[in-house]
């Protein structure tokens, strides 16, 4: 029989200090009951002989001194099953769908045990998500957690519904799953997501967690985990390769300074935790291959650069932990362009275990580094445009002017329902080179211009 | 053994009461006997920190004193081993746990069962003190593991064995009873003690043209690599375990992530070390903490590694270490200090960082240990990854105080493919001068002057390009436009190496320096017919210049850049 004490002693923010008798462990699941009948979860963040601190996931409004607190005595918890697939969760993991309730096959704590790294296995499968700038150019690996870094007003929910519709893993009956994460979105986006979903068929082969950006802050912080553990529970218990969108970890992040700040933490940088790193380090690390099991687990995290400013902490770390990171462009999206991904700041460090023969193409390597280096000397010309005039510019750089605009137009351009193979994309990226002649083309090996190019000496 | 009870938790750090503890000490922590180190001790409160997850731990569990500090187990079967921060072997534990990493189990950091051929090198009667070479084991293909005797213990040989041993079986006694065995351990706190500290005169050679020529670092210096992410730190660093010269390689991959420490698994044993022709992996011990694991653990891994070379070095070997990233294992001693309430110093970090960088630090060096006349060295690469790519901060700033190779990597460069993107006019080596004697010696008698050349070179490339980008490069003296020319054809010819190309991953001395002189050779070829009245366009329009390029991928480069030299003759011969 549990005990449950009335003895709260001080609520500041999200926290509540409660006297109690018996010894509590660390982290345990805590119980907490209004006098109005109300029920409020809460998790323990600090415990010693006399008092207990209690972060309560729902906000604190509404508890008073007369509030029941009982102690679990064990971790947060998700019930996982494959019953899950095509059902939303709320961001505690309580079905929010007016389905019935999920029948447990086991349940899991959230808190994901690190992988050790002897058990890894090397992500080197391509994964096709039918984006040109993503495929082609910074190409994901079926194991790999590759964030996109985008801002306010950019359109990153559009980018990660069409991966949503599109994502395949290349390979024979490999099963596919997807697991969507909210954290702090706002009820309208929610709904738009859950639409696209519904309207598509990608529910039937998703699980969604939804934290709406009226929940309560802490709540945010057991989203993502909850997510991971139904991910890892698809992927190793049910050999699926499941991909893990995350929307949108800024919000969590500003969760987290909220819980530091109620708690009188020593702030970092910019009043972020001291242990943020550490802290999504045990989100994004959890994405991966592990040897011997079937599924993998790949992370799409997204989050929104305050101020476009990329130094700012939270890109900052996510930078150093995660395999690279998508950048959009607010120049891009301004010129219509979608999806506006800049390649130049865009990074895949996986990209070169996942192409080549056999997994996209052979020359896809060569074809990349070139476009990349033709795009890059035409966007700087743009600089020099500006101060000179065109007519001053050799041939080659008129021509590299050239590509740098069809490439955006052409390449990186495409429909929002528009799905390309690699073959596809390579195809547009050759009909983009052979408008150089086949001398200019210093990165590509002359097997592959006899075979690809289509352009007149 | 001392017993005490919890009193508090709050994450890895915890509280115990009535627990007789010195500083540093390990302790088992609740009924799981979590591994914890007193940290901090304040009054009746002992401080601890746990180096595993304590979710559930309770007030009034127990927690006991082993009396003993942290410490690492020394001996045969270090070399191939991949440990977790506080050395335990991550395949044991993947036997006991599986694929994930639990909690409260125990594996030591040495092989009990294996076996290992001990052959003696000092007999019944030799005196001998703590440093001293009992005997040698081969512990991989071509690596002569010494036996030494611990640094704290010496007399008389009462009897030594040849034979077959586990690490901890006796091999032998001194007179006073000290059982002597192929293992020993040592706290990893604790500097291990030498005879005396040099001057550091040898270039570590790396194979990396911009370290060895333009920047280098002699065996026991120490370097620092900051950039920001995407810059290619780690790539560079796991470049610096592959090609170094050293005889061992400790590699730390601190707070990283864990693919790529997979990466480095998967890929070392099939990678072989030009000098010796053995799988690298022979050679090297590798200590995996990624990101998510526990952040204790974390704090320690550097000195388990530190403290693994140090015994390597002790024997006489040239070590080299490899520490990615020492910015994470400063945001552990951040986050441990914060948890203890300290006072912090700049953005958060503790007060003492500069001084805990210091000390870990000045652990490398060119010694002569005890017992032996040979002299080891342990050489230091610490990478760090500031925040925001701004060097100003503490941890870099720190490191800078107390490093004096200083590899800036920076992500403009890496934007434009340029790898390894380390800035050249940024970065500086303190040893040049200290290296001269060596390179002259070795490789040709005007290497500083060739590499002097070069560098005057790049910097008057910089002040150039800022007056082009205003005017464009075509109103610039034909002079300068030449300079800028031979400019672009260090870089890329000499800056530029591609990693993960099987021959220009690796460039020797020779051929370095070879690429340098017909680089500068085209400049004097050019600035003479300059002088002859002939136009810059058509210097620029020769050809054979653009050969240089070849030689970077061509295993016979010598014969190639000779080519290449008689054929810029004859174009300049030509041109009149």
């Amino acid at each position: 029989m549990l005990k449950e004490y009335k003895t709260i002693e001080r609520i500041a923010g999200p926290l509540i200090f409660v006297k109690k008798t018996e010894p509590i462990g660390y982290a345990d699941l805590v119980r907490i009951q209004l006098p109005s009948g109300e029920i409020k979860n809460g998790q323990v963040l600090d415990t010693s002989r006399d008092t207990v601190v209690v972060q309560v996931f729902e906000g604190t409004s509404g508890i008073d001194r007369e509030t029941k607190v009982k102690f679990l005595g064990e971790n947060i918890k998700l019930s996982v099953s494959k019953d899950m697939l095509g059902r939303i969760l709320s961001g505690a993991g309580k079905p929010i769908d007016n389905g019935p309730d999920i029948i447990p096959e086991k349940r899991v704590e959230i808190i994901g045990a690190a992988i050790n790294p002897y058990s890894r296995s090397s992500p080197s499968e391509f994964f096709q998500t039918g984006i040109s700038t993503i495929d082609a150019m910074n190409t994901l690996v079926r194991g790999q957690k590759l964030p996109i870094f985008s801002g306010s007003g950019l359109p990153h929910n559009e980018i990660a519904l069409q991966i949503a519709r599109q994502s395949k893993v290349v390979g024979e009956g490999a099963k596919f799953a997807i697991v969507f994460a909210g954290m702090g979105i706002t009820n309208e986006e929610a709904q738009h997501f859950m639409r696209d979903f519904e309207e598509t068929g990608a529910l039937e082969r998703a699980v969604v967690f939804l934290n709406l950006a009226d929940d309560p802050a802490v709540e945010r912080l057991i989203t993502p985990r909850m997510a991971l553990t139904a991910a890892e529970y698809l992927a190793y218990e049910h050999d699926m390769h499941v991909l893990v969108i995350l929307t949108d970890l800024t919000n969590y992040c500003e969760s987290l300074r909220e819980i530091g700040a109620a708690r009188e933490e020593v702030p970092g940088r910019r009043g972020y935790p001291g242990y943020m790193y550490t802290d999504l380090a045990s989100i994004y690390e959890r994405a991966g291959m592990i040897k011997g099991r079937k599924g993998s687990i790949t992370q799409f995290p997204i989050l929104t650069m305050i101020g476009d400013d990329i130094t700012h902490p939270i890109p900052d770390l996510t930078g150093y932990i995660t395999e690279g990171q998508i950048v959009l462009s607010r120049e891009l999206h301004r010129k219509g362009i979608f999806p506006p991904v800049d390649v130049l700041p865009s990074l895949s460090r996986l990209m070169n275990s996942g192409i080549g023969p056999k997994k996209t193409r052979e020359d896809h390597k060569q074809v990349s580094d070139q476009m990349y280096a033709f795009y890059a000397e035409g966007r700087d010309l743009r600089g020099l445009v500006a101060i000179v005039g065109e007519e001053a510019l050799s041939d080659r750089d008129k021509r590299l002017l050239r590509f740098a605009q069809e490439f955006e137009e052409a390449f990186v351009q495409q429909g929002s329902r528009e799905d390309r193979s690699i073959q596809q994309t390579l195809e547009i990226g050759w009909k983009l080179l052979s408008k150089f002649p086949k001398r200019e083309l210093t990165r590509i090996s002359n097997d592959f211009k006899e075979k690809h190019w289509k352009g007149q000496e | 053994m001392e017993k005490g009870t919890l009193y508090r938790i709050a994450g890895p750090v915890v509280v115990a009461k009535n627990l007789k503890a010195r500083m540093y000490d390990v302790v088992r922590v609740g009924n799981e006997k979590l591994m914890g180190e007193v940290i901090q001790i304040d009054g009746d409160n002992v401080i601890i920190q746990v180096y595993e997850d304590t979710s559930g731990i309770k007030p009034d569990e127990e927690v006991i004193n082993t009396g003993k500090p942290l410490s690492v187990e020394l001996g045969p079967g270090l070399l191939t081993s991949i440990y977790d921060g506080i050395q335990r072997p991550l395949p044991v534990l993947k036997n006991l746990m599986g694929d994930f990493i639990k909690r409260g189990i125990d594996a030591p950091g040495l092989d009990r069962k294996k076996k290992w051929d001990f052959k003696p090198l000092k007999k019944k009667g030799d005196k001998v003190s703590g440093g001293d070479i009992l005997g040698e084991v081969e512990e991989t293909e071509g690596i002569m593991h010494k036996i030494l005797v611990p640094p704290n213990a010496g007399g008389k040989i009462k009897s030594i064995n040849a034979g077959k041993f586990t690490v901890d079986e006796p091999i032998g006694e001194l007179d006073d009873g000290t059982h002597l065995m192929l293992m020993h351990t040592w706290p990893v706190r604790k500097p291990r003690p030498v005879k005396q500290k040099l001057p550091p005169i040898t270039p570590l050679i790396t194979g990396q043209r911009i370290f060895d020529g333009f920047f280098p670092l002699a065996k026991g210096g120490v370097a620092a690599i900051p950039g920001p992410f995407g810059a290619g730190k780690t790539v560079s660093q796991q470049q610096l375990a592959k090609w170094s010269d050293a005889d061992i390689i400790v590699y730390i991959g601190c707070g990283e992530r864990g693919n790529e420490m997979t990466e480095v698994l998967t890929e070392f044993p099939h990678l072989t070390d030009p000098k010796t022709g053995k799988p690298l992996m022979n050679r090297t011990a590798l200590i995996a903490n990624t990101s998510n694991m526990p952040v204790a653990a974390r704090e320690v891994s550097i000195y388990t590694g530190i403290t693994i070379a140090e015994y390597y070095r002790d024997q006489g070997f040239s070590v080299a270490l490899m520490a990615d990233s020492t910015s994470r294992w400063a945001e552990a001693m951040r986050e441990i200090s914060s948890r203890l309430e300290e006072m912090p110093g700049e953005e958060g970090y503790p007060a003492y960082l500069s001084t805990r960088l210091a000390e870990f630090y000045e652990r490398a060096g060119r010694v002569i240990p005890f017992g032996t006349e040979k002299e080891g060295s342990i050489s230091v690469i610490g990478a760090v990854s500031p925040p925001g790519g701004d060097f100003s901060e503490p941890v870099t700033q720190s490191t800078l105080r107390v490093t004096k190779t200083f590899w800036a990597l920076d992500a403009k460069l890496a934007q434009r493919r340029h790898f390894p993107s380390i800035n050249w006019l940024t970065s500086y080596s303190l040893y040049l001068n200290q290296l001269a004697p060596w390179f002259k010696e070795s490789v040709s008698a005007d290497w500083s002057d060739a590499i002097g050349s070069s560098m005057k070179i790049l910097q008057e490339e910089d002040k150039l390009l800022e007056i082009v980008q205003l005017v464009g490069s075509d109103s610039l003296p034909e002079k300068e436009q030449l300079t800028l020319e031979v400019a672009r054809l260090i870089r890329e010819n000499v800056l530029q190496q591609n990693a993960y190309h099987e021959v220009d991953t690796y460039s020797p001395l020779p051929k370095t320096y070879k690429l340098v002189k017909t680089i500068l050779h085209f400049q004097s070829l050019a600035q003479g017919a300059l002088g002859r009245g002939i136009r810059i366009k058509q210097i620029m329009a020769t050809r054979a210049k653009d050969n240089i390029a070849n030689a970077k991928f061509e295993r016979d480069y010598e014969k190639l850049l000779s080519n290449v030299v008689a054929e810029m003759e004859e174009e300049f011969n030509k041109l009149g």
